[in-house]
């Protein structure tokens, strides 16, 4: 899924500073299931910023709505009647929500209550780990099921690189060296062998490095 | 020596069955061509090529090849660091024969610290291809004279192309396979990381010596001397894939007050009488950071002077 980390508390109210009345739009994809945009989320934001700027002496009307998914007209279209009535709409969805629904309803303004960091999975409760970098090639057939694109700091494809110690990148402590658990897998495995052969540079004109992207399904489009 | 593929001094020396030495110098946080040729002026005559670092811990500095070219204007013979976190592929390539164009011969192929430990850790990495990819770059620039897109080279740049070897970092066990890929990839030489666990090295030279790979390579020895306690215990704990035995640490504190840097100064000189005769072992990469000064010293007391002349 994708994972989203919510803004700073200064940040939203900064961009709502002129806005007094809101609409806050949660999203029940992605962000729902990794508790940042969801219905509950919704609410504690809606109230935090009321209280906060109740404190600042100026209140703010903070209207809640969750739709199914914000990266797909259909749902998007269920906001119809809602959108225009605001000063700002804030979706809490990932970056996707507010670009469709001001590509959706040009006269409203939408605001990103998130940071869309990466797409990963949970790996243990309330927490949530990258593992897949959208370079379009996918290589991990070639890692044992470990992607060294979206996993090392360098993705390398000819790791480990010379600051793996213990385990552990480099770059803190906190962060696994993916180059270590390849290569111990191969060597549980006996496939080895696989690492000594040189791989071709990586073609990153199916990652965002060619332009954005795009997939069309022929069968599909009319 | 019509065989030659760079006609580099260091390839000659390590050629004609030398025990090279070379030395490295980084390049200033600035354009102060003055502090850069004093630097180096400790090592002209001292060492047969000096590695001029790119950017080394992330941290910016005058470029390699400019400082590479200001080397060779001065009569010393630079090996041009390059690192893969700053440039794409596009970038190298130029970048080699802009090099090549002002009369650079070696090359190291290196990864780079990740930007996160420099003065810059907004940067964007870039990482467009690895190490690895790296050194099979250049050999195919030099030997077929074509790019990566197999394009011709107008006048192909002719280097001497080394990579490095982390003995120290893990997984241990395949380190010399690494060794081995980089060397089949097309390293003609290679520095290793400073050693400081010699127990350690020497098993990862038996290893690399089975499996043929000094004949295959020139295998340089990395050393760095410890100048005082405090770098000898901020390299065992903030430098990643160093390793310094808690036995070196000790030896130096033992040493006494104002007696630390001689000490690590002797321990350096005790490893180059161990390599001299260290099967597989072609020379030894002395990295004196910020201690350019000491190298003669160094050099002298453990009999690597006067330096070969190879023509």
């Amino acid at each position: 899924m994708i994972i989203a980390d919510r803004k700073p508390l200064g940040e939203l109210l900064e961009m709502v500073k002129e806005c007094n009345k809101i609409l806050i739009l949660g999203c029940k994809g992605c962000v729902t299931v990794c508790n940042v945009g969801g219905t509950k989320e919704v609410g504690v934001l809606a109230s935090i910023l009321k209280i906060a700027r109740k404190k600042e002496g100026r209140p703010i009307e903070v209207e809640e709505k969750t739709i199914e998914r914000q990266c797909d007209p259909e749902y998007i279209a269920q906001v119809k009647d809602m959108v225009g009535q605001y000063d700002a709409v804030i979706s809490m969805a990932c970056g996707v929500g507010p670009q469709f629904l001001s590509e959706a309803y040009p006269d409203q303004r939408f605001f990103p209550a998130v940071n869309t960091t990466s797409f990963g999975g949970a790996v243990s409760h309330g927490i949530w780990a990258e593992r897949c970098a959208g370079c379009g090639t996918c290589l991990i057939h070639h890692f044992d099921g470990l992607c060294p694109i979206a996993r090392c700091s360098k993705s390398l494809l000819h790791g480990p690189c010379g600051g793996s110690a213990s385990g552990k990148c480099e770059i803190s402590k906190e962060v696994d060296c993916i180059w270590d658990m390849i290569v111990k897998k191969k060597m549980e495995k006996g496939r080895l062998q696989d690492l000594t052969k040189m791989k071709p540079n990586k073609d990153w004109r199916t990652a965002r490095d060619g332009g954005p992207r795009k997939s069309v399904r022929e069968e599909l489009v009319q | 020596m019509s065989d030659l593929k760079s006609g580099s001094n260091l390839e000659k020396v390590l050629r004609a069955g030398h025990f090279a030495l070379t030395g490295e110098c980084g390049p200033p946080k600035g354009a102060n061509v003055a502090h850069l040729k004093e630097k180096f002026s400790h090592l002209k005559g001292v060492v047969d090529a000096v590695n001029v670092t790119d950017n080394q811990t992330a941290v910016v500095r005058m470029s390699s090849w400019a400082a590479s070219a200001v080397m060779i204007q001065n009569g010393v013979e630079p090996n041009f660091q390059m690192v893969c976190r700053d440039r794409n592929r596009l970038a190298m390539q130029s970048d080699i024969l802009g090099a090549y164009a002002m009369g650079v011969r070696n090359m190291l192929c290196l990864s780079g610290d990740h930007q996160t430990f420099g003065n810059h850790p907004q940067a964007k990495n870039v990482y467009d291809i690895d190490s690895m990819q790296l050194i099979s770059l250049v050999k195919k620039m030099r030997d077929e004279a074509k790019f990566l897109n197999d394009e011709d080279i107008d006048v192909p740049p002719r280097m001497f192309i080394g990579a490095a070897a982390n003995p120290f970092a893990d997984p241990f066990e395949f380190r010399v396979y690494r060794l081995a890929m980089k060397i089949a990839a097309g390293a003609d030489f290679i520095q290793t990381q400073c050693i400081y666990n010699m127990e350690k090295f020497r098993a990862f030279m038996k290893m690399a010596v089975d499996m043929g790979l000094h004949e295959k390579a020139f295998i340089l020895a990395g050393i760095t001397p410890m100048k005082s306690v405090g770098m000898a215990q901020y390299m065992a704990k903030s430098v990643p894939g160093m390793d310094v035995p808690e036995s070196l640490i000790k030896r130096l504190k033992g040493a006494g007050k104002g007696k630390v840097a001689e000490e690590g100064v002797q321990f350096a000189i005790e490893q180059i009488q161990e390599f001299k005769q260290m099967k597989g072992i072609a020379g030894i990469h002395l990295m004196a950071i910020e201690w350019e000064h000491k190298v003669p010293e160094i050099a002298e007391r453990s009999g690597l002077l006067p330096r070969p002349k190879v023509d």
